[in-house]
This record gives structure tokens, sequence and C-alpha cells, in this order.
């Protein structure tokens, strides 16, 4: 196991560059963290893992192999993806959309079997919304909703969990509760976890590594230490911050300095 | 979880049952009635001396059987393909494009197929085709042309983004019924067929005789059965083309196939009746609002609906007012939009687009 290779990753949208020479090695297991303020490429870089976007110039490899080669449905067998929201025109219940999840192993006119409604099961079950199992997608709060996209991502049985600022249209305690469950499955189950995170703080408190990105280019990899201090956040974000040790865990904790005062 | 798998087949096979009966309760029913109403008992005896080794005594005209055979059965069949293939297509549409106002039409395959119609009608020529003249067959080619037309218009970069796809029909969409306009305003030609123009415009079944049915009944059953395969497909297409993406959808070949699979159900179904409106949209929102969204259900239920809905529509169009003959997409119309409209109040499963 190799987890996910990016070499030498040019992209650019038609209208200018957005990612400039990305050289990233995530190891199975691991859960990254994408840090770097808006435009600075995250997305980006996180629908090239998926496999969605190609890179413009380079590669990205999952075990070895280039994505380039490998076909949507295989790549969807082992990489899952948490958008920030998805919108559902139909009227599907949570179960349904937890079913989605097996798109990428079942067969045209193939029935869902035993082991996908096991896992669907299972999936509900692990995020804690069994309850909201036959409830309509469309009428639940949006944490709820998240839940069931990341339930529907499990289903999928990834390795990879790519997840784009899964927490940022949602109240604190569901933001909390969402990274716990990120973090128990990458713990308990070794999944590996690459998301992009828009709060330094739950960054900080919930991911081993940080990789922190300024206008395409990454501009510090390594530990919340190595990566969260008061020079860099004011070098990438132009924020003026002090940087304190977390009263209980002692990973960095960023407090904005407001201006003027 | 297991409990709801198996509610979920018996409500597949349920509601399939329960639309298959009334499709033939409806073909049965659209058979009888006409200018000269033949008893049901009749009909079936005929049928089955027809199709069978029975042998009923005739207890009927022979005209009553050429009015069967010849003419009622050629048009309720025509009905049933026409239904089908629109609502199925208005699925397709729907289910690709998460658009609640989309119909078989949005992408300009109604356009296409009225200039295709108005140019062969035009053109002083005589052909004739697998039992079909050039008016039907250049409604059925405009309409193909028009979306091939608007795909590779709305297509940059080896992606066809669906907003670009439905301005591209917009756009085309108007030109082509300018183009309309401006030949029907200056041919005489035409002006002597404005009757068929706007019968055409306003939807109109006119299969013939069994030839046409006989070529529209297999691209319709095969078109309606392909897209039974991309049934799990339009599900992950509710998450948008991003989120089928990431469930291991090639989207753009998807794309591409779910239209060229829409646009053929409807061309063929022009060529036999022209532009009937409001089937490829009520149907499958009536379906979606009775049954749920699930595609694998919602395709074949469509299908059974739809042909039912233009059966009755059509038996309507020509009783009515006899002798005189209804555009049958005017019976859809008054039909489908208080439906509609009923729909909309009364399910608890209400949209939230």
């Amino acid at each position: 196991m190799t987890g996910l290779e990016v070499r030498q990753v040019y992209f650019s949208y038609l209208d200018g560059l957005v990612l400039h020479n990305i050289n990233l090695s995530v190891k199975a297991g691991e859960m990254v963290g994408l840090l770097g303020p808006n435009g600075s490429g995250k997305t980006t870089l996180i629908k090239l893992a998926s496999g969605i976007l190609k890179p413009t110039q380079g590669e990205i490899r999952l075990d070895g192999s280039s994505l380039r080669q490998l076909s949507r449905r295989f790549i969807a067998r082992h990489i899952a993806v948490v958008p920030q929201q998805f919108h559902v025109p139909f009227a599907f219940t949570a179960s349904e959309i937890v079913m989605l999840g097996r798109t990428p192993f079942l067969r045209p006119l193939s029935e869902e079997n035993e082991t996908d409604r096991r896992l669907v099961n299972n999936a509900l079950e692990l995020v804690g919304i069994k309850e909201l199992a036959q409830r309509r997608f469309d009428e639940l709060s949006g944490g709820e909703r998240q839940k069931v996209i990341l339930a529907m991502a499990l289903a999928q049985q990834p390795k990879l969990l790519l997840l784009d600022e899964p927490t940022v249209h949602l109240d604190i305690a569901h933001q909390i509760e969402i990274l716990e469950l990120v973090r128990s499955l990458n713990v308990g189950q070794g999944l590996t976890v690459i998301a992009a995170m828009h709060d330094l703080n739950l960054a900080a408190l919930y991911f081993d590594r940080l990789i922190l990105l300024k206008e395409g280019r990454v501009w510090a990899d390594g530990t919340p230490g190595q990566v969260l201090t008061e020079a860099k956040i004011s070098e990438v974000f132009s924020a003026s911050v002090r940087v304190e040790p977390h009263p209980l865990t002692g990973v960095p904790h960023i407090v904005v300095m407001p201006k003027g005062k | 979880m297991v409990v709801f798998i198996k509610l979920r087949r018996n409500k597949l096979i349920l509601v399939l049952l329960l639309l298959g009966v009334s499709l033939i309760a409806s073909l049965l029913l659209a058979s009888a009635f006409g200018a000269v109403d033949i008893p049901l008992p009749d009909i079936l005896r005929m049928a089955l001396n027809k199709v069978a080794v029975f042998d009923f005594p005739a207890t009927w005209r022979a005209v009553e059987e050429t009015i069967i055979f010849q003419i009622r059965l050629p048009r309720v069949i025509g009905g049933v393909l026409v239904g089908a293939a629109l609502a199925t297509a208005g699925v397709l549409f729907q289910g690709l494009l998460r658009n609640p106002m989309a119909d078989p039409y949005i992408i300009g395959t109604s356009a296409g197929a009225a200039l295709g119609f108005t140019i062969a009608i035009l053109l002083p020529i005589n052909l004739a085709f697998l039992g079909f003249g050039l008016v039907p067959i250049a409604a059925f080619g405009g309409a193909l042309a028009t979306v091939f037309l608007v795909y590779n218009l709305a297509r940059v970069g080896g992606k066809t983004p669906i907003i670009s796809m439905l301005l591209a029909g917009v756009v085309v969409s108007s030109l082509m019924a300018a183009i309309m306009t401006l030949l029907i305003s200056i041919r005489d030609r035409l002006l002597l067929n404005l009757h068929s123009v706007y019968s055409f415009l306003m939807g109109n079944i006119s299969a013939t005789g069994w030839e046409q049915i006989a070529v529209i009944t297999p691209l319709v059953i095969g078109g309606v059965t392909c897209a039974r395969f991309f049934a799990f497909h339009l599900n992950a297409f509710s998450l948008g083309e991003e989120g089928a993406g990431y469930l291991g959808i090639e989207v753009e070949r998807d794309k591409m196939l779910i239209l060229a699979l829409g646009s053929l159900l409807t061309a063929a179904a022009v060529s036999i009746s022209g532009l009937v409106g409001f089937v490829g949209l009520v149907v499958p929102h009536a379906v979606r609002l009775s049954f749920g969204p699930d595609h694998r259900l919602l395709l074949p239920a469509s299908a059974l609906a739809g042909g039912a809905f233009v059966v009755i529509a059509d038996l309507i169009a020509r009783t009515m007012l006899a002798p005189v003959e209804i555009p049958v997409g005017v019976v859809t119309a008054i039909i489908g939009a208080p439906f509609f409209i009923y729909l909309l109040r009364h399910t608890r499963k209400e949209y939230a687009f």
C-alpha cells in the first residue's frame, strides 16, 4: 500500500493556472488536512485526487497506478468523496441515498443483494443515523444531510476518503460530530483521509498532518505544530493571529487578533 | 432494512401490474369506441380469431373487423407507442438535467421536428420508405439533427455542461421556429397545408397503417428497454454530474448516451404523432410523486402510464366532439395540467427543487 501520490501536478482551468507543481505523498492510514485561503486550490486538489478532474501536467497515482489509466468505476470502488453539499432534486429517502454508494458495485440490471444491504445498514449505524433511514433526504437538516452523504461514502467501502470542507455549513456541534466520526474511522479502520478544511483550529485538533496551500503551491507540509505558526499563517492568510498551545491537547490554537485593538 | 427492500420489490411488481392492467383496459376501451361503437366481446373474439387457432363464429359485420384492424388498432397502438416513448424520454431528460421543467422537447427536438416537417411539405417530392412518407421522415431527422447540433454547440473542451446545453437548446429552438414561421408566411404551398402544419404542432396521432407501427414499435420497445439499463446511473445523477462522477459514472459518456436515447424515442414519437405536449412532462412527475423517484420503478411505470394516458386522451380527442376531431395534444394538456396541479397539492412527497 502506497496510498496516494501526487507527482509534479499542474492544473489550470480555462481561465488560468490553479495548481502549480504539487508534489505530495499520502500513505495509507494517514489523516491529512488541506488548508489555505479561498482560491488557493484545496477543492481543485480534492477533485484531482478523486479523478474527476485530470491534471494538465503530471500525474496522480493510487496505490501505484495512475488515475488516468483507471476507470471511474474502479476509482469509485477505492475512493469516496464527501463534497460541501449535495442538492438532490428528487424525494429520495436517506437510505436510498446511502444505497447510491453501492453504485460502483452494481451491474445495470442487477438488484442490490444481501451484502449491499448489510453495508448500507452498517454505514447508517456507523454514522449513527439509523433512525433517519426512511426520512426524506431533502427534508433533513444540513448536519443530518452531511451525515447521510458520509454514510453514502462509507457504503462505497473506500480505502481513501476525500472530504471537501465537510463542515463548512454546519454548526459547531455537527462540525465536531463529523470530525470525531472521521477521526474514529481513520483510527479504528485505517481509512486514509484527506480533507480540505477552512477552520484552522479544528484542523489542528483532528489531523496529524496539515498541508498549507498558497496560490496553488504547497507552502508548508507537516504536523500542526510545524505548519500552524504565526509566521506561516500571516504569510498565507495575511491575517494577524496569535498561536497558543491548546489548553487540553497542546496543539496550536489560533487566536484571532482584531485590527485596531 | 430487509423488510423495506422486500416492500420495494413487492411495490415494484404491484405498481407495474396495476399500470399494465390499466394500459390493457385503455387499449380495449379505445378500440371499442369511435365513429362506430363495437362491443368489447366482439373485439376480443376478433382478436383471438386473428392471433390464435380460435374460430369464433362472426357475430359482427365484416366492416367492423376492418375498422378494428385497419383503422382503430393501428391508431390505438400508435398512441401507446407515442405515450410510452414520450414519458420515457421525459424521465430520461428530467433525471439527467435535474430540471423539473425538462420534457422531451427541451433541447430542441420539437423545433427541429417542426422545421423538418415544414420543409418536407415544401418539397415537391413524393417518397415513401418503410411505409413512411417524406414528412414523418423529415420530422424524425429534424428532431435528431437538432439535438446533435445543440449537443455539439454546447460542447467545450471535451465536456458538455448541462446549462450550456439548455441555453443552446433555447436559442436553436427559437431560430428554427423563426425559420419555420418565415417559410409558412412566404410559401403558398405551406399556406395551403396550414391545417396539417397546425395539426402537427398540436399533436395528432396519424399512424395510418401497420407498416409505420411495425417500424416504430421496435424503436420504442428497444428504447424503453435500453433506458432501463440507465436506472442506477440516473439515480446517481440525482446528486449532480460531479456526484455521479464520484460514484463511478462515466459522466460525459452516459450523458451522451442518455441524450441520444431520449432524443431517439422523442423523434420516433414525433414522426407518427407530431408534437403531443404535456405527456413527457406530466407523466414522469405524476409517477414520481405517486411511487417515488427510484428510476428502476420510475422508468417502466412511466412508459406504461404514458401509453395509457395517450390512448385515453386520443379516445377523447376522437369522440368528444365527433365527428370533429380535436388534436390529441389539446386533450393531454387539458387533462394533464389539472391532474398535475392536484398531485402537486395533495401528495406528501411534494417537490423541493
